[in-house]
């Protein structure tokens, strides 16, 4: 058998079901791992002590007819736990302890999981590179000197450095793509709709989704069933016939028409993104599916649209944050002044950045030439995706434009951190479904991603596509673990 | 069009962040680099499209009204900065 916390989601389960392995014997493994794995700062909080209480309790009554029995899951602090520490990645709530679940993490613990902790992410989930959180950087077990991706960077570097052997995230324009590409990990952006944003800390409303990250697409399939939910407390929920995706997951992609976007193809992209993406071309096409040119003439509006509505929302969803019922306070010589220097101190710089951005788009007599003019560009873009899926069934692309950047790259240029999204943007402004899949290492071993998108609800679709295109793929990590002391 | 200081004062007044004289400079910079980026939007032509303003294209649920997390004030005022028995204390607003 294989070293616990190496084995994935599936094998794990197999272990537990027949008996080879205990919940505990599994728990332990990723606390010690864990333990030995500091110097990446994937953890904000761990809760190891009630992890290995909540693992006894399984073994001593095991339910194996659960879809995570007994797996130990981190999750990005993102998501609020009750009674477990919930910071966002900010200063602002660095002591928040919230007095409620959010629905996909209660969907977890239904199945049998059980929290390990909560992963570092940027701050209020607002960054490519997880450069933005108080509590520091995350560092990429691939090498130390480069980002693991971000938002959900504390999630992926956790899930490639098997301090965890599945995870979640969230994805307002890239945050679980993005990482997952960097890491050489696989991530899911469900359908804007399909998991309850119930206890989430807010960043996008209208963009925000929860989603998977494994180490494959089986497991990631298995998880995304898991959270995703009809969820009356959240009124974007939306109620349509979900599936047993792990269960019908079929690498019989024949027949399926894939697009190609034209306008993905950026004038500063590296050759080897190119050729991965040729690359990818030819497995869907050995797969026996086929491929068609598309276009989606408004791919190149589709970030300065985000740039507006993403800020927007976040500074009406961010104005809670004013040291009265929980969280930071800095003290003032009145109600005003408390505000002020609450907000100012609690909340950094990128946060403050967007606060600023959304605040003056919203503000009096620049509504309509900004705010109002994004969300007519957002149709034209969500039109462009109606109009292809006339054609395909589905979308290839590369996920990033390049492999992981190295710490401190781009933090003094935010349109630069920001170009790094220009892929996975369009999809949340179209509510779209959108899956990262490894698909190979660059000259310097680090990473790379494809992205296939899908018809809103389709995922089991995109699954199929992501479970072919793996089995060719046959990706391997370039994990030397430098970390461990 | 640029965003000057004095406009970058009045928006963080509205955001209710107070902001010294060198972050405002700073943040002009860089508020006006990303807005060179976001007009690039205004070469398109909107006039007849319609704003999109729901990405999932249903009308909200009604529900009952129902209280259904009972028993919490205790915990809910733990994460309060400043309390006084069930009040949560801000400074004096009225002099």
């Amino acid at each position: 058998m294989k070293d616990i916390v190496s084995q994935n989601l599936s094998d794990l389960l197999n272990n537990i079901k027949e008996k080879k392995i205990s919940s505990e014997e599994v728990t332990k493994a990723f606390i010690e791992r864990s333990e030995k794995s500091k110097t990446l700062n994937c953890y904000v909080t761990d809760n190891f002590e009630s992890a290995l209480k909540d693992s006894k309790k399984f073994d001593n009554n095991p339910d194996f007819s659960l879809k995570l029995s007994g797996i130990p899951i981190a999750v990005k602090d993102l998501f609020c736990t009750q009674g477990v520490k919930t910071t966002a990645g900010s200063k602002i709530l660095n002591n928040f302890i919230p007095t409620y679940e959010s629905t996909v993490t209660q969907n977890l613990w239904n199945e049998g999981a059980i929290l390990l902790g909560k992963l570092n992410c940027d701050e209020f989930a607002m960054g490519s590179s997880n450069e933005t959180s108080f509590f520091g950087n995350v560092q990429s077990p691939i090498d130390k000197n480069l980002v693991p991706g971000g938002s959900s960077g504390g999630s992926a570097s956790a899930l490639a450095a098997n301090l965890t052997p599945i995870t979640i995230g969230t994805d307002t324009g890239g945050s679980i793509r993005q990482p997952a590409s960097f890491t050489g990990t696989v991530g899911l952006k469900p359908t804007y709709g399909s998991c309850s944003r119930y206890g989430i800390v807010a960043f996008a409303s209208s963009l925000d989704q929860a989603g998977p990250m494994a180490k494959n697409v089986k497991d990631c399939s298995l998880l995304y069933e898991v959270i995703s939910s009809y969820d009356s407390k959240d009124s974007t929920s939306i109620e349509f016939k979900r599936n047993n995706y792990s269960e019908l997951l079929s690498n019989n992609i024949k027949g399926k028409k894939i697009g190609i976007p034209k306008e993905y193809r950026v004038d500063e992209m590296p050759k080897e993104i190119e050729d991965l993406w040729i690359k990818g071309i030819d497995y869907i096409k050995d797969c026996g599916a086929e491929i068609i040119d598309i276009s989606l003439p408004h791919t190149q509006y589709a970030l300065p649209t985000y740039y507006i509505v993403a800020p927007a929302e976040a500074s009406s969803n961010l104005a809670r944050y004013d040291g009265v019922k929980y969280g930071f306070r800095s003290e003032g010589n009145n109600l005003i002044d408390m505000y002020e220097k609450t907000r100012s101190e609690g909340f950094g710089n990128e946060v403050k950045r967007r606060i600023m951005i959304g605040t003056y788009v919203l503000s009096s007599g620049y509504y309509d030439a900004y705010y109002l003019k994004a969300q007519k560009v957002r149709k034209l873009i969500k039109n462009d995706f109606d109009e292809a899926y006339k054609k395909v069934d589905a979308i290839l692309t590369p996920s990033t434009p390049s492999s992981a950047f190295k710490i401190g790259e781009k933090t003094n240029d935010p349109v630069s951190m920001y170009l790094n999204d220009v892929f996975t943007v369009p999809v949340n402004l179209a509510g779209l479904p959108g899956i990262s899949i490894p698909a190979g290492l660059d000259k310097k071993g680090y990473p790379l991603g494809l992205q296939i998108i899908g018809k809103a609800f389709d995922e089991q679709n995109i699954l199929n596509i992501a479970y072919a295109m793996e089995e060719r793929i046959n990706f391997k990590n370039n994990i030397k673990e430098w970390w461990i002391k | 069009m640029t965003i000057d200081l004095k406009t970058i004062k009045h928006i963080s007044k509205l955001a209710r962040i107070s902001i010294n004289d060198e972050k405002a400079k700073k943040l002009e910079s860089d508020l006006n680099s990303i807005f060179k980026f976001i007009e690039k939007l205004n070469k398109l032509d909107t006039d007849k499209v319609e704003p999109l303003t729901s990405i999932a294209e249903t009308t909200l649920k009604l529900r009952s009204d129902e209280v259904k997390s009972k028993n919490i004030r205790e915990q809910i005022l733990k994460n309060s900065p400043e309390k006084n028995k069930d009040f949560f204390v801000v400074p004096k607003v009225i002099e």
